[in-house]
């Protein structure tokens, strides 16, 4: 006869069990980084491409810029603002994709890996994917002579962070949901004007002041501020801390809210 | 209570079939939007967002831009190629989304085809629907253009059959393309298609900006025509060159709707 | 199911349909017919009134006939109170009810149901039988596919059994049982293995992992003259025939997958 000797599971530490949830999206992510990278590397450099270097061609008066060329105007402010589009669309389809049709995230707490720590995961694997995209875009700008200072490595970190502001609140009330309707509004609704009035493309200061204060509470103008000091050389100490802490808190409530809902959601 | 069917209705089907059978397609669809309004006006405020964030936003910056020889705002210059894309917009979102939903998951189209409905019905249906919608969003586009004084000449009227016809164009060639879809994932690509046309469309800078070699290419792709076809017709400075553009969109749509008819027969009947 | 519904073309042989050829005829066989899939199409992005209005249209109904028409199959499917209701939230049973009442709007000859009780609890099931026992009497012709040998019994004037492929009996089910099963069955069990003995008593037996089946005229007669041999079993049960047994008997026990 052979006894079985079964050994005592060994219940991983919260800790632990985060990072294996990070480390299973990861080696998921060698299959499905493709659209990631694309979207993260190749949307910005179109604006760039466009936007900054085509319609900077137009343009006469440069003054309210700060700069004499567009391009170096548009390119860091495309980085932060193409950052929170992706951050944003993350936090609704996939978001309730994984919660919802696919299932992935119910086979995820089977483990066990808690719906809070979940969450943690879900945001912070959201924001990894946003930095690695925007490392390339960053080089993609260096080539373009377009950094001016070797801050600009900090830059795709905003971009992450940013990323996460957004996330982190939509992926919130995305798990709230049954359903996706109301998504495609929210997109076309708060994403798109978000994006355009975001700064990258033009002062906010040409805004209405209403209009230019709906910019100045939400997360993308900081990071686009942000970003155009790393990426320039131009840093502004404590407008910058300013905007970090801004970026910050919608990641802290934004997290806490999505630890309640994801929480709510698969624990009934 | 059990309820008694009333078999008296004539028996072999009430009445025959319909003259035209796809619309009863199309009425489905008016049918599904009835409750999602919303989702329509969220479809052309967009590109209103593009008017004002880059049009009048950048137009601070640009000041005049020339066009058929007169020189105007910037907002004015991009408004029409706004038109344009919004006909794509609307026609591409409908027929790609919305019919991989049907086709793949709801199975809408088998629960037809086992009605008198033919595969031409349901095919001419389908793309007629997505047109309307790119002519229902390029005309409140147009009207809000004109309220806020960027259209000044009345052939822009004829942007709306431009944009129907870019609609019927789009929406043919959606649906080709997504009959080859196999999952949500490869609407990336779709996405990563749409941009670089859209942006790089000549809707927000005249083609001359654009380095001499590369004019082809972006004389080559579908979005260009659209674009220019309306912004000729705005500022009334059509001629009979542009033509061409509406026979690109013949072409488009006649290729589109030939080969979603053949997808779809080996897809669903066989 | 798909080539009788005329949807794909005919792979091989003839087929004809009221007298029509489905290659030729396809529009006007279909506007006779009624069919319920295999698995509900119902339209999600719509109620459920409106599913059977939009249906109606497909047929060529008028808009005031086709919502008529809507009411009246709400009315038979049991569903009146949810005709505002979003398809989605249904039950099992009330969305194969509901396609059921779709494949009838357009007062179809002839319905096509795809294994119409498939994954329903029994509730719902003997409720639908009961309904399309209703459309039978009043004279709609069910062409039915199933797995449920209860329900071919409930259902069907005329049965085809088909394997691999192949039809291997027609006839009306108490035809079947005659032909190819005996009256009743004998389910026996014994502790020590079967007795030999067993075989010579009745024309047919079949040895099952727990269980013998006797095939026999008579299951009382069968079993007092058992007992008269010495055969006593640890348990017996005597159970009249089913289309199960001929089903099993015609197509053998073994999975064909």
């Amino acid at each position: 006869m052979t006894a079985h000797v079964r050994s005592a599971p060994v219940i991983p530490s919260g800790r632990a069990s985060l990072w294996h949830f990070l480390e299973h999206q990861f080696s998921r992510y060698r299959t499905t980084w493709r659209p990631t990278i694309v979207s993260g590397l190749v949307s910005p450099v179109l604006f760039l491409l466009t936007i900054g270097f085509g319609l900077g061609s137009q343009i006469e008066d440069t003054s309210t810029l700060g700069t004499n060329d567009y391009a170096a105007y548009v390119g860091p402010g495309v980085l932060a603002a193409v950052a929170m589009l992706q951050g944003g669309s993350l936090g609704l389809w996939p978001t309730l994709g994984a919660l919802k049709w696919e299932g992935t995230y119910e086979a995820v707490l089977s483990t066990p890996l808690t719906a809070p720590e979940l969450a943690t995961g879900h945001i912070l694997w959201i924001g990894f994917r946003i930095v690695v995209g925007s490392t390339l875009y960053v080089i993609v700008l260096t080539l373009f002579g377009l950094v001016e200072s070797p801050l600009a490595v900090l830059a795709p970190l905003v971009a992450g962070l940013v990323a996460m502001s957004f996330t982190a609140p939509v992926s919130a009330f995305s798990a709230s949901r049954e359903s996706d309707e109301g998504f495609s509004l929210i997109s076309r609704l708060i994403f798109t004007p978000l994006f355009l009035f975001s700064g990258a493309f033009f002062p906010v200061s040409q805004l209405p002041v209403a209009v230019s204060w709906i910019s100045r509470v939400t997360p993308v103008w900081h990071g686009v501020e942000l970003c155009r000091h790393l990426i320039n050389g131009e840093m502004q100490p404590l407008d910058d801390l300013a905007h970090i802490a801004v970026i910050v808190l919608w990641i802290v409530a934004g997290w806490l809210a999505a630890r309640r809902t994801f929480s709510n959601r698969l624990s009934a | 209570m059990i309820a008694l069917l009333n078999l008296t209705q004539g028996r072999g089907g009430p009445g025959s079939a319909s003259r035209f059978p796809a619309r009863h397609v199309f009425e489905r669809n008016v049918l599904s939007y009835r409750r999602l309004w919303l989702v329509f006006v969220a479809g052309f405020i967009e590109p209103v967002f593009y008017l004002l964030g880059l049009g009048v936003g950048l137009g601070q910056l640009v000041g005049e831009v020339s066009v058929a020889g007169t020189s105007v705002e910037y907002a004015a210059f991009v408004a029409p190629g706004l038109i344009a894309a919004s006909a794509m917009n609307a026609a591409v979102f409908d027929s790609t989304f919305n019919f991989f939903y049907k086709l793949k998951y709801a199975k809408t189209f088998d629960a037809m085809l086992v009605t008198p409905l033919r595969l031409g019905d349901v095919v001419s249906g389908e793309v007629a629907w997505s047109m309307t919608r790119s002519g229902i969003y390029a005309t409140i586009f147009l009207a809000i253009a004109t309220l806020l004084g960027l259209i000044e000449s009345w052939w822009s009227l004829l942007t709306i059959p431009a944009a129907l016809l870019i609609g019927i164009a789009f929406s043919a060639v959606g649906t080709a393309l997504t009959s080859f879809m196999r999952s949500w994932h490869d609407f990336d690509y779709i996405q990563l298609g749409l941009q670089p046309l859209f942006l790089a469309s000549t809707t927000f800078f005249p083609l001359s900006v654009y380095p001499e070699w590369s004019r082809p290419i972006v004389q080559a792709t579908p979005l260009y025509h659209g674009v220019t076809l309306c912004r000729n017709l705005a500022f009334g400075a059509q001629s009979l060159g542009d033509l061409w553009h509406v026979a690109y969109f013949v072409a488009m749509a006649g290729l589109g709707v030939a080969f979603t008819k053949g997808r779809l027969r080996s897809l669903l009947m066989d | 199911m798909k080539m009788v519904s005329t949807v794909s073309p005919l792979t091989e042989g003839t087929l004809s349909i009221f007298g029509r050829l489905p290659e030729r005829d396809g529009r006007e066989i279909r506007q006779r017919m009624g069919v319920v899939p295999q698995e509900d199409n119902l339209d999600q992005e719509l109620t459920v009134k409106e599913n059977l209005v939009i249906y109606a249209r497909y047929f060529g109904l008028s808009w005031s006939d086709a919502k008529a028409r809507a009411d009246e199959l709400l009315e038979f499917a049991k569903l009146t109170d949810r005709a505002d209701a979003k398809v989605d939230p249904l039950s099992g049973g009330m969305k194969r009810r509901l396609t059921i009442a779709r494949s009838l709007v357009n007062d179809p000859e002839l319905v096509l149901l795809d294994e119409p009780t498939t994954g329903l609890d029994p509730q719902a099931r003997h409720l639908l039988w009961e309904r399309l026992y209703r459309l039978k009497e009043q004279g709609v012709t069910l062409l039915l596919t199933t797995h449920y040998m209860d329900e071919a019994e409930q259902l069907s004037d005329r049965l085809l059994v088909m394997d691999e492929g192949k039809i291997v009996a027609v006839g009306s089910p108490t035809e079947l049982i005659a032909q190819h099963v005996t009256k009743e069955v004998l389910e026996l069990r014994f502790t020590d293995g079967t007795p030999d003995a067993l075989h010579t008593l009745a024309h047919r037996t079949e040895q099952l992992p727990d269980r013998v089946l006797v095939y026999v005229g008579d299951g009382d007669a069968a079993l007092a003259h058992m007992y008269n041999e010495g055969i006593s079993p640890t348990g017996s049960l005597i159970r009249r025939s089913t289309l199960e047994d001929v089903f099993l008997a015609l197509t053998g026990r073994s999975l064909n997958e």
